[in-house]
């Protein structure tokens, strides 16, 4: 295999298993927050019991996410050095811009969230747990405007020619605000609130079917699913006007999405589908006209088709990109129609016996998760054959350095480590839940005061 | 060109990216030390409390690599696109290294079998005894040069291209420099039996720090006289190593006393000296390419734009308060000696 596609799946890989981790953790980051604030207030011991339970798996969800970052971070410069000197003076600053003012932030308070539990004040605390929260907020801004800026650039001048051209910066606030990163920006932030709420709603509906600390889970649950409810709504607004912006500013990866190939007709909307990229061929249940009448509120409209481009100038994954998108957009539409019903069960009284839809909570924290992956995967694949839209070929803009036997090396190392870390992760989540939000203890103040004063007293003998 | 105080922004972000990396040797410095001794303690006991030493604080230090990384992409493109393709392998080594880390801390005290516990007390000392000696062996690179082309990209052998005895022995000098500090730092935060074993190790660490240091300092001289030219041009320069040997002395010195507390300062001033020395040894090159010195990377070959410059300056004087800040509220609430309780690792 040669050196792009190697660079392209290592990247692929990376990426994808790094994207399981930070979603979890913004995501269950707000639900702490709501949960150490309703401790704060109510003073009922439960929330705070729920807030250290749930800050123990975001620990686990949390480290992994920083180790995989790491090399997310280095990964543009080992394998993609021509895009890095392409795009440095514009993407570096937003890069640096996460490391000062997110991460900084966000691992500053970690210590304090994790370990400081018996350490400071409450209030010193929730300061804390929200730091941490606004760090990964942070932190999902300015990658995602640095992702955006390539789906869709602006604040920008191109200086030099061939192999020395690069993009420089001429406009800050243009780069950040380009056309497309508010829009993904929210998506992105409500899509990993979604993959918070649905851990919580999944292992506390789990609880709940055994007959298992019944009521600090149902209290968890309601928080859940409140945010999923909310969120759930929101991605549509969020993803119908990312989709707008795909349609003004990427009219091939529109087309793409959709499996519309003429040039300028009125285009379906399909239900799902099956693309045959020789033939030009959808099948699959479609609303004649359904994309023409979302984009134009015309079911007559005409919109730019594969065809209108260059063979070199469009995706060539057409079905892929299709079927991603269609995946995420079912999954959306399930999980709108899932916490409404909850909600509408919740209001008659019968939510917690509801075995059905509890089971169905049990399992769609792994929809909320395929959500986050082929939602990256359409807006991804559908940019090619470009890495910066229009300006950049991701066939000239991996490393000219790096051989394939390093790239199949270093491919070999990731897959080895990551199977490790995702053994490793599925084993000790599994081990938490199992092992439930509450201490041997918790129930007793009095007795674990006892026991930590015997095992200080231990600790200072073998000490000395 | 623009100017800030009459220095340009090259120049400053030159300064900003040597912080950085200082900040960084000194911070990760004395993690990867004391994970470095971690085999040297044997009770189930001693392990936890030299692991929750540094329990609170690892992960905000290994930040300071990450906003180095990205200082380097903002600052200097050319230099990150090529440093990070060209030493490919170590770099790859370097993370591989770092997630077995990460993981031993994190998972040890998970389960209470053994050989779980022994399996990840061997990933955590082997793995920072390898981070720090990769760090030195990079750095061994950097100082030397590598082969780079006239197109500005590495050109020389794909997988052994980066060990040369050269960066071996800055390996082991970065490597036993860590450790010392490390030891130091674990003598801050432990008491009893163990805190009198450090006291042996730290001896030993300095004297092996001391005697590759002298190597390094000899075949730096002999070998690569293209870093000390800076000195030879002007001499006042001299007071860098001056200061340098002298920070060195100090410290058995005032361990020998057991304070420990400015030993330590003493020793991260060390490392910030040692980072100077490097500095000045390359300014204003970056890499030095081994092949035509026309095709080294400089400063100003690597530079993004003024504009681009400009605003990271400013991220950075709006940053820096910021993350001093709530560094030093973190250092401080976990000040003195280890107290393990139910949230420890
Ligand atoms: C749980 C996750 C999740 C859910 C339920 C949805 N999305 Fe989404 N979507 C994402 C998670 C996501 C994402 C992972 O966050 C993406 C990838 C890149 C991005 O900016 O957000 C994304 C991208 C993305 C894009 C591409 C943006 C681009 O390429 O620039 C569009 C058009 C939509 N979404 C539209 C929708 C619609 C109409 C949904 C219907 C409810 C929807 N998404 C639900
Ligand atoms: C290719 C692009 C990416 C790079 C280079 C990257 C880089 C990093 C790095 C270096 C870290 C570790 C930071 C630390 O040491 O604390 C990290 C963690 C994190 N990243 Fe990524 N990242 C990428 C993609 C994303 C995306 C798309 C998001 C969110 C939408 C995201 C959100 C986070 C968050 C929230 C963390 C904190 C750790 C956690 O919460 O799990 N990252 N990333
Ligand atoms: C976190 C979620 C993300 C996922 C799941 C994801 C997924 C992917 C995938 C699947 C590819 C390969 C596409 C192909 O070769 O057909 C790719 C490529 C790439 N992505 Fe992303 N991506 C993510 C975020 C980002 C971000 C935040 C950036 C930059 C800031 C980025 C920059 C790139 C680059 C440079 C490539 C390589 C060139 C290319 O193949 O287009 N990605 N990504």
């Amino acid at each position: 295999m040669d050196t792009e596609i190697l660079a392209r799946i290592q990247f692929a890989f990376t990426i994808s298993f790094h994207y399981i981790y930070p979603p979890l953790s913004i995501g269950l980051g707000l639900i702490m927050v709501i949960m150490e604030s309703l401790w704060i207030r109510t003073k009922n011991e439960k929330y705070h019991i729920l807030a250290k339970f749930w800050t123990k798996i975001f620990a686990l969800t949390f480290g992994i996410g920083v180790v995989t970052g790491i090399v997310m971070e280095f990964e543009f410069g080992t394998n993609w050095a021509t895009y890095s000197r392409y795009v440095g003076d514009i993407f570096g600053s937003a890069l640096a811009a996460e490391g000062i003012f997110a991460f900084a932030l966000e691992s500053g308070f970690l210590g304090i969230l994790l370990f400081g539990w018996n350490r400071v004040k409450p209030w010193v605390h929730l300061v804390a747990t929200i730091g941490v929260f606004l760090g990964s907020m942070f932190s999902a801004v300015w990658i995602v405007v640095a992702n955006s800026w390539q789906q869709t650039p602006a604040g920008y001048h191109i200086v030099g020619e061939g192999m020395n051209a690069r993009a420089e910066i001429t406009d800050f606030w243009a780069m950040v605000f380009n056309p497309s990163s508010v829009d993904r920006l929210t998506h992105t932030w409500f899509a990993a609130f979604l993959a918070g709420a649905f851990l919580v709603l999944s292992v506390h509906a789990y609880y709940l079917l055994k007959g298992r600390y019944v009521e600090i889970s149902k209290m968890a649950f309601k928080i859940a699913l409140g945010v999923a409810t909310v969120f759930s709504l929101m991605q549509l607004v969020t993803g119908h006007s990312s989709a707008d912006g795909v349609a003004e500013n990427q009219p091939a990866k529109l087309a793409a999405m959709e499996g519309h190939y003429d040039k300028s007709g009125p285009a379906d909307l399909y239900l799902f589908g099956w693309v045959d990229n020789e033939s030009q061929e959808v099948t699959g249940i479609k609303i004649p006209g359904g994309l023409s009448f979302l984009i134009d509120q015309d079911f007559e409209a005409p919109v730019i088709g594969l065809n209108a481009f260059p063979e070199e100038d469009r995706p060539g994954q057409v079905n892929a990109v299709f079927q991603f998108y269609h995946i995420m957009i079912a999954i959306g539409m399930f999980f709108i129609a899932l916490t409404l019903y909850a909600c509408f069960l919740w209001w008659r009284g019968t939510l917690f016996t509801n075995k059905w839809v509890l089971k169905t909570f049990v399992f769609s924290v792994i929809l909320a998760q395929i959500g986050n992956q082929v939602g990256w995967f359409a807006a991804e694949m559908g940019r090619q054959p470009w890495v910066v839209y229009g300006h950049l070929r991701t066939s000239e803009a991996f490393s000219q350095a790096v051989t394939a036997n390093q790239i199949v090396f270093s491919l070999i190392l990731f897959f080895v480590v990551y199977a490790l870390l995702l053994f490793l992760f599925l084993y000790l989540l599994t081990k938490k839940i199992k092992h439930g939000p509450y201490d041997e203890d918790d129930n007793d103040m009095e007795e674990r005061r006892f026991t930590k004063e015997i095992t200080n007293q231990v600790t200072n003998t073998l000490n000395a | 060109m623009e100017t800030l105080f009459g220095i340009d922004y090259p120049t400053l972000w030159f300064l900003v990216v040597g912080g950085v990396f200082s900040g960084y040797a000194i911070l990760d410095g004395f993690d990867f030390g004391a994970g470095a001794w971690h085999l040297f303690f044997r009770k189930e006991l001693s392990r936890r409390i030299a692991l929750n030493a540094v329990g609170p604080v690892w992960d905000g230090n290994e930040v300071w690599l990450v906003i180095g990384g990205g200082a380097l992409f903002a600052g200097f493109p050319v230099m990150y696109a090529t440093f990070f393709s060209g030493l490919y392998i170590p770099f790859m080594l370097f993370l591989m290294f770092i997630i077995f880390r990460a993981i031993a801390i994190e998972f040890r005290s998970k389960e209470e079998w053994l050989w779980w516990r022994k399996m990840w007390d061997i990933c955590y000392s082997v793995s920072s005894i390898m981070l720090a000696f990769l760090l030195g062996v990079v750095l061994g690179n950097v100082l030397q040069g590598i082969p780079i082309g006239p197109d500005l990209e590495y050109d020389g052998s794909p997988f052994l291209g980066f060990l040369n005895p050269y960066a071996i022995i800055t390996g082991f000098t970065t490597l036993f420099l860590f450790m010392s500090h490390g030891a130091i730092y674990l003598l801050l935060k432990t008491e009893g039996r163990l805190f009198d074993k450090l006291e042996g190790l730290l001896k030993k660490g300095i004297i092996l720090f001391i005697v590759f240091f002298v190597i390094t300092t000899l075949y730096t001289l002999i070998y690569i006289p293209h870093l000390s030219d800076d000195f030879k041009s002007n001499p006042i320069l001299f007071i860098f190593p001056i200061l340098t040997f002298l920070s060195i002395a100090n410290i058995p010195r005032l361990a020998h006393k057991k304070r420990f507390k400015i030993a330590f300062f003493f020793s991260a001033l060390t490392i910030a000296l040692m980072m100077a020395l490097v500095a000045i040894e390359l300014y204003p090159t970056l890499l030095y390419s081994t092949i035509d010195p026309a095709n080294s990377i400089t400063i100003f070959n690597a530079a993004s734009s003024d504009k681009s410059l400009g605003i990271s300056l400013t991220m950075v004087a709006i940053g820096t308060p910021l993350v001093l800040g709530y560094t030093f509220f973190v250092y401080k609430t976990f000040a003195g000696k280890v107290q393990l309780d139910d949230h420890s690792y």
